[in-house]
């Protein structure tokens, strides 16, 4: 029983510093992303949208060294792409922090479970190009 | 259109979005891929990229507020989050190969469902239950804070529950929504989990499952900058004030007024894709 209650204090603890760092990841990204905004409606406000047709996105947003590239250059949808790539890897971080939490737990079962959602999401970060 | 006219309205579209899902607890996520496709007429592929997006943003920034509260279970989340997590892969694929239509169909039949879910009362998961071997040893059945005390409950059904998870995460890979209706079913009817806890919990596992799906759909290049940008900070704005009037606010009419709006975008959606025209 006391153990019960200790191991759900830890979680308590745990989950609030994931929770934490989970909530400014969002700030920040939502930041980039606004900064981009201004940049990006300065330039091209006065251009005439199309997104009626599905191109893809070219690959200087597809992947972390062209988005980068893009922002280096202070291209506006170069950073906006940046705060949401930062926005993706914010739920991969906190399932990374998690593994960090059970082992300190010593709950080697759910450090292995946490371990394949995480192996899960960086395929499909790195994987699927 | 121009840039700054597109982005202006997206942006005031999503803000509403994500108020009204936040206050009605339906998700805005869900009325977002038919704004973009049916008003603004984006092809369905970039929508569902913002949506998305959009998805990690709320779960992710209302996970503080739920945790401090003591219900959320990370052991159900994390366990559940295999099931939603493949099942977010497997759907962002299909994404790519299904013809758009027959996603707009698939789109329009959730939300026809979703709203009708939303119309029946909550089952309340209240029954003491005698724990289950499996749910045992995963460890998944905890405790909550309740009146003063702490309730603890038993999980049930496990591998329905996960099941019907890895449908939750393919439709959310598919569509680019929270599927909070799919997690709802798995989580308060099969596994009978107390509604305080499943809902904190999915909350929390909606952000992961989003994206598991959203690496694939950057990969793909389905994430556009200039329409992912208005939706994103939209419905983030609009979710955040939406969590801090929850409280006071009657929600009785602004969920059938919402309905509503689900149950026509639905329709619009299944006659648009049954047309081939989206």
């Amino acid at each position: 029983m006391i153990s019960n209650l200790r191991q759900a204090w830890n979680d308590q603890k745990i989950e609030i510093l994931i929770g934490n760092l989970l909530r400014i990841g969002v700030m920040i990204s939502a930041t980039l992303v606004l900064c981009g905004a201004v940049v990006y409606l300065s330039r091209h406000g006065m251009e005439r949208t199309n997104y009626k047709a599905f191109h893809g996105e070219p690959s200087e947003y597809r992947t972390l060294s062209g988005i980068i590239d893009q922002v280096l250059h202070f291209r506006g949808r170069g950073i906006i792409q940046l705060g949401l790539a930062l926005l993706i890897a914010t739920p991969v971080a906190r399932v990374a922090f998690s593994i960090w939490g059970f082992l300190a737990e010593r709950d080697r079962m759910y450090a292995a479970f946490t371990t394949l959602v995480l192996a899960i999401l960086l395929y499909s970060l790195v994987g699927t190009r | 259109m121009h840039v700054w006219e597109f982005t202006a309205l997206v942006a005031l579209g999503s803000f509403l979005a994500g108020l009204l899902g936040a206050l009605t607890g339906l998700g805005g996520g869900v009325v977002l891929v038919p704004f973009l496709t049916l008003v603004f007429k984006v092809d369905i592929r970039y929508a569902i990229g913002a949506s998305l997006v959009s998805v990690i943003a709320t779960s992710s920034g209302a996970a503080a507020a739920y945790v401090k509260e003591g219900f959320s279970n990370i052991r159900i989340g994390m366990f559940l989050e295999i099931a939603t997590t493949i099942g977010a892969l497997l759907g962002a694929f299909l994404a790519s190969k299904l013809p758009t239509n027959v996603i707009a169909i698939v789109f329009g039949t959730v939300l026809l469902i979703s709203a009708y879910s939303a119309r029946k009362p909550r089952p309340l998961a209240d029954r003491e239950l005698p724990p289950d071997p499996l749910a045992t040893k995963l460890k998944l059945n905890g405790s909550f804070p309740e009146a003063g005390t702490m309730r603890s409950y038993n999980v049930q059904r496990v591998p329905a529950g996960f099941s019907l998870m890895f449908g939750a995460g393919a439709l959310s890979g598919l569509l680019g929504i929270g599927s909070g209706a799919v997690k709802v079913l798995a989580m308060d009817q099969a596994m009978e989990i107390p509604f305080k806890v499943s809902t904190t919990t999915s909350n929390f596992m909606i952000g992961v499952t989003a994206a598991a799906s959203a690496g694939v759909y950057l990969n793909r290049g389905y994430i556009d900058p200039g329409i992912a940008m208005p939706v994103m900070l939209g419905v983030l704005a609009g979710s955040l004030l939406g969590t801090r009037i929850l409280v006071r606010a009657e929600t009785k009419w602004l969920r059938l007024v919402f309905s509503v709006v689900i149950v026509v975008l639905g329709l619009q959606m299944l006659i648009q894709g049954l047309r081939g025209k989206i």
